[in-house]
Formats: structure tokens, C-alpha cells, sequence
């Protein structure tokens, strides 16, 4: 296994989601009406951040929660079954709010997909956005990201990794060959 | 994670107990949704195969199965084949041939689940619903899940838990695996009972034994009462049904003597006047229905566990 590359460090990932929190905010044309969903685990830590960042500009705290897709995802029956993580949808609710998801890498399309599933399950929101730190490509499903922090082309035989303080060594976005045989997540 | 088959609280390992009590409390937040189903289990077919009568455990399981939208057969022994002579064997080989995913078993004989799981009649899923006076294993979930709810915040184990129970030992499932679940987990169990309805070698078990219930109450962070089955007073257990009152059933003054904080459990069905007054089964400190709740979303975590992933028979990859 090659080693791995750092594309993203601390002060880059700080400067990326700064400038996420700009846009959200100039998309959704203030903070008034949005919900931050991250998705377990590493999309928590980002929603986390980008709710930080928006406090920073605007001094509005935005709600935050969790949506685990486990349940909803369509892999299940290919491997053995998955512990869940924790679901918790702000008490305002998502109904006629604009949900952002928030999760640290889109790659198929189907985590997202598997997170609409979800969200029509608990509620209608007005409108849902997608808010990632990094777009791999190769999309399996028609899905597409609203705020990306950084694009990266990729080959299916790496594997990008987002890391963050909160549960690994530190803040960097990292690439690496994966060992040959073994299939990617 | 938890194996292929939930037979008994035996087989259970803390780390593994635990798992089941954390995805009940993922589970128990679509209760709360107006749309209270998950696609998780869609497609698999999940038979209630209920040998003896219950109402609770049975619907609760049903509805356990269709929130995760499972299908679901119920056969109930009466007005079966079952009454025709037909064999536990047979009976299973044709749910088999029906497709069925998971088999949730109720029987009047010990060790039936067992045979079931072991025989080689089905492959899928055995899970058991109370086999005789040996088992009953999702109630013990449902039970710690309870316990941890109210005593530890609803996370990790009931290390250092004081939980008493009372009542007829020795003809319950629910005892022994609630004995044995929360030895798993930490807690510290007392047992009371009249000497006639403790089993022979219950010395060896796990807990703590008392015959004076007021003795074990002001030191108790939960107390659940057992139902006397009332069919057992003509043998002998005890003198009479208002002297095993007197001595052993909860009531008002006897809430009393409990600490304000601690709760108290019944698996039902109640026998209101019994070992439990109606003012005890009525009072804040009483979590009865909440049981009923937990024992839902502990199904569901049990199937999802069971039934979520890849069968076990077909998944020979490693790591995918």
C-alpha cells in the first residue's frame, strides 16, 4: 500500500468549511429556516463545525442533529449486520425547514439516497440540501452535492479519508492506494 | 452479533447484551415518528409459532415484526394441526418450506427452542419466546432495558444495581432469565419467595435469596413482582392466597418502605389484589406500561440483530 497523501490539512479544512458556512447562508438567504443533519459518524463532526462557522458569521445558533441511515441502506443483506448509531432530530423538527445533510465524503450516491429515505420517514422538509467535505466521484445514483468543500478525482482504487479531531488523530483529508484484494467501504 | 439463534440470556455476553439494549434505544425513536416503520426487514417472512396461549408477548413481537416490515404468520397451537397429533418436527419442516426467515417459538416444554434451533429442520432464525419454566429471554431484555432506563441514564451496563424479585421462582421463566441477565450486565439480584416456591439449588445461582420481603426492600433501586399463578394454590405452595398476600405481595405500605426513587416492574399479567396492589400498579413508581413499550422496540432490536445482515449460511466472504 502506497502511503497515504494529505490533499486537505487543518487550516485547509478550516478555510473549506468557512467557506461552506458562506454559502449555505447566501443560498438559504439567511439562517432562518435550516437544519443540520449530519450523518454518523464523521458528517456529525462536519455538521458540527459548519454550525460553529455559520455561529461565527451570522451569531445565530442553527439547529444540529444526527440522522443514522442504517436501516435505510441497501446494502444490508451483503454483510454481516451493522451496529447502529444514534438518530436525533432537533426538536423544532424538519417539517417545512430545509434539511442540509452533512456527511465528510460522497462517493456512490447511495448514503444520500438512504438519507432521503430516512428524512421522508420522519417528516417533509421543504427542501433538502447536500453538504459534503469532499466529492470523490464515480456516483452510482443520480445525487449530487449543493456545498462541496472540496472536489477530488479519484480512482476506484483509492480511498479518501476524512479525518477529524473529534475521533481520530487529528484534522487532514487524506488519500491512499488500498491494498489490492480487499473491496472498498 | 449476537449469533443466529436468541435461545437463552445464557449464551449472552455482556458485550452482546449491551449491543441489544443500545439498538433498542435507536429503535424505540420510530415509536415516537408519525410513520412508525422502517424498510430494514422488508421481504423476510417472520412466523410466530406459539405452542401456548399469550396475548402480550405474541402482538408484541407481531408488531415488532411489521414495524420492521417484516411479514408475519401467526400459528397459534389451538385449532392447528398441532391438535391433530401433528409433531414439532413437522411442523417445523413445513414453515421451512414456506420460506420462513425467523421462527419465534412460545412452548410449554423446556428446551423446545433448542431442539428447534439444533435439529436441523430449519435454517433460519430461532428466537424464544418462553419454553416452559426455563427461559424467556426477550422479557429479561425488555426488563434490563427498563432498569437502565430509569437507573443508569439509558446507557451502558446496571453494574452495582440492586434489583429485587418476588415471587413465585420457581415456576418462572422470566426469573431465571432475569437472573441471569443481570448478572451479565452487574446488577446485584435478591431473590424473595417463600421457601416453597425457590427451586432446589438455587443457592447456585447467581443472586442473593431472602424470605422476608421487607428485609430487601429499603435497600432496593427496583423491585419486580412475579404473578403467582393462582392454578398452583391446590398444590400445596402455600397455605392460602390472602396469607402468600400478607406476606409477599407489594402494596402501599410496603411502597413505602421502598426509596422514592426506585421503580417497580411486572412482566404481567397482573393479578391486581395478589402480589401486587392496585395502588402500587397505579402509582408513578410503578412501570408497568412503560414495559410494554420496551418490550416492542427490544423485539425490534432483536429481529434487526437476528435478521439485518447477511445469512449467515451464505455469507462466505470474510470482510464484505
Amino acid at each position: 500500500m502506497s502511503p497515504a497523501r494529505v490533499v486537505l490539512d487543518e487550516a485547509d479544512m478550516v478555510r473549506a468549511v468557512r467557506r461552506m458556512a458562506h454559502e449555505i447562508i447566501e443560498k438559504s438567504r439567511g439562517v432562518d429556516n435550516i437544519v443540520l443533519l449530519g450523518i454518523p459518524t464523521r458528517g456529525v463532526h462536519l455538521a458540527q463545525r459548519i454550525s460553529s462557522a455559520i455561529h461565527d458569521i451570522e451569531g445565530r445558533l442553527v439547529p444540529c442533529g444526527t440522522l443514522d441511515v442504517t436501516l435505510y441502506r441497501d446494502d444490508l443483506r451483503m454483510r454481516q449486520v451493522r451496529a447502529l448509531e444514534t438518530t436525533s432530530i432537533p426538536s423544532e423538527g424538519i417539517d417545512h425547514r430545509t434539511v442540509i445533510l452533512v456527511d465528510d465524503v460522497l462517493y456512490s450516491g447511495r448514503t444520500i439516497r438512504a438519507a432521503l429515505d430516512a428524512l421522508n420517514d420522519i417528516g417533509r422538509p421543504a427542501a433538502v440540501r447536500l453538504a459534503v467535505m469532499v466529492d470523490r466521484g464515480h456516483r452510482e445514483l443520480p445525487i449530487r452535492p449543493d456545498f462541496v468543500g472540496k472536489n477530488l478525482p479519484t480512482s476506484q482504487e483509492e480511498t479518501v479519508r476524512v479525518q477529524f479531531a473529534e475521533s481520530d488523530s487529528c484534522d487532514e483529508v487524506v488519500i491512499e492506494q488500498i491494498a489490492t484484494g480487499v473491496a472498498g467501504t | 452479533m449476537i449469533g443466529r439463534h436468541l435461545l437463552s440470556t445464557e449464551d449472552l455476553s455482556q458485550e452482546q447484551a449491551i449491543a441489544i439494549l443500545d439498538t433498542t434505544a435507536e429503535l424505540a425513536a420510530v415509536s415516537d415518528r408519525s410513520v412508525k416503520k422502517l424498510p430494514t426487514l422488508r421481504g423476510r417472512t417472520v412466523v410466530n409459532l406459539f405452542f401456548e396461549d399469550s396475548t402480550r408477548t405474541r402482538l408484541s413481537f407481531e408488531l415488532a415484526a411489521k414495524r420492521l416490515s417484516a411479514d408475519v404468520i401467526t400459528f397459534s397451537a389451538k385449532g392447528s394441526s398441532v391438535s391433530k397429533g401433528e409433531s414439532l418436527k413437522d411442523t417445523a419442516l413445513t414453515l421451512e418450506a414456506m420460506g420462513a426467515d425467523a421462527v419465534i417459538i412460545r412452548h410449554s416444554a423446556s428446551g423446545a427452542p433448542f431442539r428447534l434451533a439444533n435439529a436441523g429442520w430449519i435454517g433460519g432464525s430461532v428466537i424464544n419466546a418462553g419454553d416452559g419454566t426455563h427461559e424467556h429471554p426477550t422479557q429479561a431484555l425488555l426488563d434490563a432495558f427498563t432498569l437502565r432506563r430509569h437507573l443508569r441514564s439509558g446507557a451502558g451496563d446496571l453494574a452495582g444495581a440492586r434489583v429485587v424479585i418476588v415471587g413465585d421462582v420457581l415456576h418462572s421463566r422470566v426469573a431465571r432469565s432475569n437472573v441471569r441477565l443481570l448478572h451479565t450486565l452487574g446488577a446485584d439480584v435478591t431473590l424473595v419467595a417463600p421457601p416453597t416456591l425457590l427451586p432446589v439449588g438455587v443457592d447456585a445461582w447467581p443472586c442473593n435469596i431472602s424470605y422476608h420481603i421487607e428485609d430487601a426492600l429499603p435497600t432496593a433501586d427496583a423491585v419486580m413482582m412475579l404473578r403467582v399463578q393462582a392454578e398452583r394454590m391446590a398444590g400445596s405452595y402455600f397455605p392460602s392466597a390472602l396469607e402468600y398476600s400478607r406476606l409477599y405481595g407489594l402494596d402501599a405500605r410496603r411502597l413505602r418502605l421502598l426509596s422514592s426513587e426506585a421503580i417497580v416492574l411486572h412482566p404481567g399479567p397482573m393479578n391486581r389484589g395478589m402480589e401486587i396492589s392496585a395502588e402500587v400498579a397505579d402509582s408513578p413508581q410503578a412501570v408497568i406500561v412503560e414495559q410494554v413499550t420496551n418490550g416492542v422496540n427490544v423485539r425490534m432490536a432483536v429481529l434487526y440483530l437476528l435478521l439485518g445482515g447477511a445469512e449467515p449460511t451464505t455469507s462466505t466472504k470474510e470482510g464484505v
